[in-house]
């Protein structure tokens, strides 16, 4: 991992994150003040206009591609942007740009760009942003507006863009002088990947695009409200390192903080120093290896049974980076009831918001895990060390009776977690551990959760807090633009892929080859669980006729789009065709897997009920021995 | 529930009022009363918020404020070591033969008379939630025609301030 530490991110001089990379070991206390952009890119006083001041600030800053869509408003940026060095990735929906710039943030550790133009463009901008909000991925929108003097009066593509994101970003801003294009940006990039980071939306309306003005850099950062804390109190993490060291059963329940963090390795660190069963959530898959001992899986709704039991049961949960997310917790007043709960998150208003922290814990994640590895070392070398043999007996018990698996579909169809997991194993066999996974959202995503192996932080991507259908197809061009020499797969459903596959055009033309296995159950599959389990079977309105009538055909879809195409229907051809798509490097390559309706996703904690009523499968209930504890 | 009185500081930027409104209606939050204004530093207007809240939910309003990037900083004032106060003016009928009346009502309570009509007395009243009611249920038989309220304003007692450190923060970045 070759992430800089968190301070220099915090404090990094905008453009100047190359050196901050090579400056690794530089490990000042000193907290996120508004830093002043470095010395290392300064330029002397050009005169330009405000859309030459806003590329030239993208350059500076170090972008190296912007997913986006020009339009009235937003055109004059694009036109220095023509000469720029700053690569421009014309997408064919404004949605796809935000989830673009998503994809490639989480895949590359910087900031994704998206640009989009007033009104309409703005708006399709919305959902990637609530979702990169949820998800708090550093993402910077910019968007034409309307000129100052029509602002207000309802013109043409007239959107209060600013205020429709107040509540999903981090911060937003509407620009009112070309003065202040350099500083707003420096800005807005300085909030989206520092502290929690987020989304930050940046208006700038067309005329201070067109007006003229000068261009120096670096520019002063004006952020006197903006502090976040990094480093954790020494007090709270002796207390947490105390109870870690006397807990009979603890549990590390690892959110996405320490992928964000880059803390993977400190993690498995601490892990085996003191011996502690980890559970890591949707966002956190990878953060520490599923091939490792210790790793329970994830824990959830659609969680294993032995990491949603682990937590139930715990007398200890150190939740790091995690923020108690009503998919994890269950009915929130029966989850973990015996467990003393030290919460360690960068964002203090994650503390305590859902569950009560014994040991509230501020801070950025890799600097928790480090000062509690050196804590619980104190607590060990004298002589505090509680025996975890018993808890991990009965962990194992579990492992070994309820582990992730499926029955295969009475109807001879295709099972569709055969696939998932054969997926997984062919790419991580031809191409390594590196290869990058991205979900859509429903059944295909729980089952790549659940049945792909995931040994390094920054190999899955996905939609956990907004579960925004659509997101694969994007996230996946993102991701593979970012790591051009890594395999990209996106696993997609058929209703996911009917949102955003009209990417795949810019996939094909912009010579970004990733790939795609449309999961085809035929249904939106996760409404349909429902409706079979809760709603006597009444399928309303979830057939999406990609079965029975094969509308769309994905392959001529998929060849319209200038991909490849390729299907498979049964289980002997399945490998062959996963190695076929492997072995094709040149294009973007669709895969559809016509697999059965019926295969449901399993374990489940179905909504609004006590993790205490897990069902390892329908109508079936783990026998939990120690009930007692 | 329990009133909690806010003083929020926060940068004198358009958009901000929004900004801290719109955070209290999507959490889920209640205000009693808001009153925004300059402080003696013109970068920056200080909020003063009642807020109806047990006390977890007070902090995790008073968190999600502060992770707003425009709040610079949130005091919460005790009304044992404040002042608080709010303004209030009332149109109450007032003819000739009870007009005294009114006016004795008016001393009482220390208010003024700022505006007379022939048959109604514009009241003026500051103080804080309790007087200004009490005034209103004694006022009320004469029949009030109108009225407005201002929201809370509170300052601490003593010589401290709260604005002291945080301006010069502000005025260092301006």
């Amino acid at each position: 991992m070759n992430r800089p530490t968190p301070e220099l991110l915090a404090n990094r001089p905008p453009g100047a994150a190359a050196a901050a990379r090579s400056a690794a070991a530089a490990k000042s206390t000193t907290p996120a003040a508004p830093a002043t952009p470095g010395p290392a890119v300064a330029s002397a006083e050009v005169r330009t206009t405000g859309a030459g001041a806003l590329v030239k600030s993208l350059e500076a800053l170090g972008v190296e591609v912007i997913f986006g869509i020009p339009g009235g408003a937003i055109l004059p940026a694009y036109d220095p942007l023509f000469d720029s060095k700053v690569r421009h990735i014309l997408v064919r929906h404004e949605q796809g740009a935000g989830h673009a710039a998503s994809g490639y943030a989480l895949a590359t550790g910087k900031v994704g760009v998206c640009m989009a133009t007033s009104g309409p463009g703005a708006t399709n901008l919305v959902t990637p942003i609530a979702d990169a909000y949820m998800d708090s991925v550093p993402v910077v929108a910019i968007t034409g507006q309307v000129p100052r003097g029509a602002i207000g009066s309802d013109a043409f593509q007239e959107a209060d863009i600013q205020g429709i994101t107040l509540p999903i970003t981090k911060h937003n801003y509407l620009v009112q002088s070309p003065q202040d294009i350099p500083r707003v940006l420096a800005e807005a990039f300085h909030l989206a990947s520092t502290g929690r980071p987020g989304p930050v939306l940046v208006d700038i309306p067309k005329d201070v695009l067109q007006a003229d003005t000068t261009f120096t850099w670096p520019p002063t950062l004006e952020l006197p409200g903006y502090r976040p804390t990094l480093r954790p109190h020494g007090k709270q993490i002796r207390e947490a390192a105390r109870l870690m060291a006397t807990a009979r059963r603890p549990v590390l329940y690892v959110g996405g903080g320490v992928l964000k963090a880059g803390a993977s390795a400190a993690l498995r660190e601490l892990a085996e120093q003191t011996g502690i069963p980890v559970v890591t959530t949707l966002m956190a898959r990878g953060a520490f290896p599923d091939s490792h001992r210790q790793h329970l899986g994830m824990p959830g709704m659609h969680g294993t049974v032995a990491a949603v039991y682990a937590l139930q049961k715990a007398d200890l949960i150190v939740a790091l980076g995690a923020r108690f997310d009503d998919r994890v917790t269950g009915r929130l007043d029966s989850f973990a009831p015996h467990a003393a709960v030290v919460h360690a998150d960068i964002d203090p208003a994650e503390i305590g918001k859902n569950r009560t922290a014994d040991v509230p814990i501020v801070g950025d994640a890799r600097y928790v895990i480090e000062e509690l590895i050196s804590a619980v070392a104190a607590e060990h070398a004298a002589g505090r060390r509680a025996d975890l043999a018993e808890w991990w007996s009965t962990l194992d018990d579990l492992r070994r009776r309820y582990p992730l698996g499926w029955e295969e579909p009475a109807d001879g169809t295709l099972a569709p977690q055969f696939v998932i997991k054969r997926l997984g194993e062919i790419a991580h066999e031809m191409a390594g551990p590196d290869v990058i996974f991205v979900a859509g959202v429903g059944q295909h995503q729980m089952w790549a959760s659940q049945f792909i192996t995931y040994d390094r932080p920054g190999t899955w991507l996905n939609s956990g807090g907004l579960g925004t259908m659509g997101y694969a197809v994007p996230a996946a061009m993102g991701a593979k633009v970012g790591q051009p020499d890594r395999v990209v797969w996106a696993v997609d459903g058929d209703g996911c892929f009917q949102m955003t596959n009209q990417e795949l055009a810019t996939c094909a033309l912009e010579g970004i080859p990733i790939k795609v296995a449309v999961i085809n159950n035929g249904n939106l599959g996760m409404v349909r669980q429902w409706q079979t389990l809760f709603y006597n079977e009444r399928y309303s309105n979830t057939d999406l006729g990609t079965h029975k009538h094969r509308v769309p055909d994905f392959v001529k879809l998929a060849e319209a789009l200038g991909c490849v195409g390729l299907r498979c229907e049964t289980a002997s051809d399945v490998d062959a065709t996963i190695r076929a798509a492997m072995s094709i490097d040149d294009a973007p390559v669709v895969v559809e897997f016509v697999v059965g309706k019926d295969a449901m996703v399993w374990p489940m904690v179905p909504a609004g009920t006590s993790n205490d009523e897990i069902m390892f499968a329908r109508g079936v209930r783990p026998m939990f021995d120690e009930d007692d504890v | 529930m329990s009133k909690h009185t806010l003083s929020v500081l926060v940068e004198n930027k358009p958009g901000v009022l929004a900004r801290v409104s719109g955070l209290f209606s999507r959490r889920g939050f209640n205000i009693d009363s808001l009153a925004v204004g300059e402080t003696e530093h013109p970068e920056v207007s200080r909020i003063t918020i009642v807020v109806d809240a047990e006390d977890n939910a007070l902090e995790q309003v008073t968190k999600q404020l502060n992770k707003l990037v425009s709040v610079l900083k949130i005091v919460e004032l005790d009304p044992a070591t404040s002042v608080q106060r709010e303004l209030l003016l009332v149109k109450v009928r007032a003819e000739r033969t009870m007009r005294s009346q009114v006016l004795e009502t008016v001393q009482m309570f220390r208010a003024r008379v700022v505006d007379v009509a022939p048959d109604t007395l514009t009241i003026e009243a500051t103080g804080t939630s309790d007087k200004l009611e009490a005034l209103l249920r004694d006022l009320e038989p004469y029949g009030i025609k109108e009225m407005v309220q201002s929201g809370l304003v509170a300052i601490g007692r003593g010589s401290r301030s709260i604005t002291g450190p945080t301006l010069r923060a502000a005025s260092a970045a301006a």
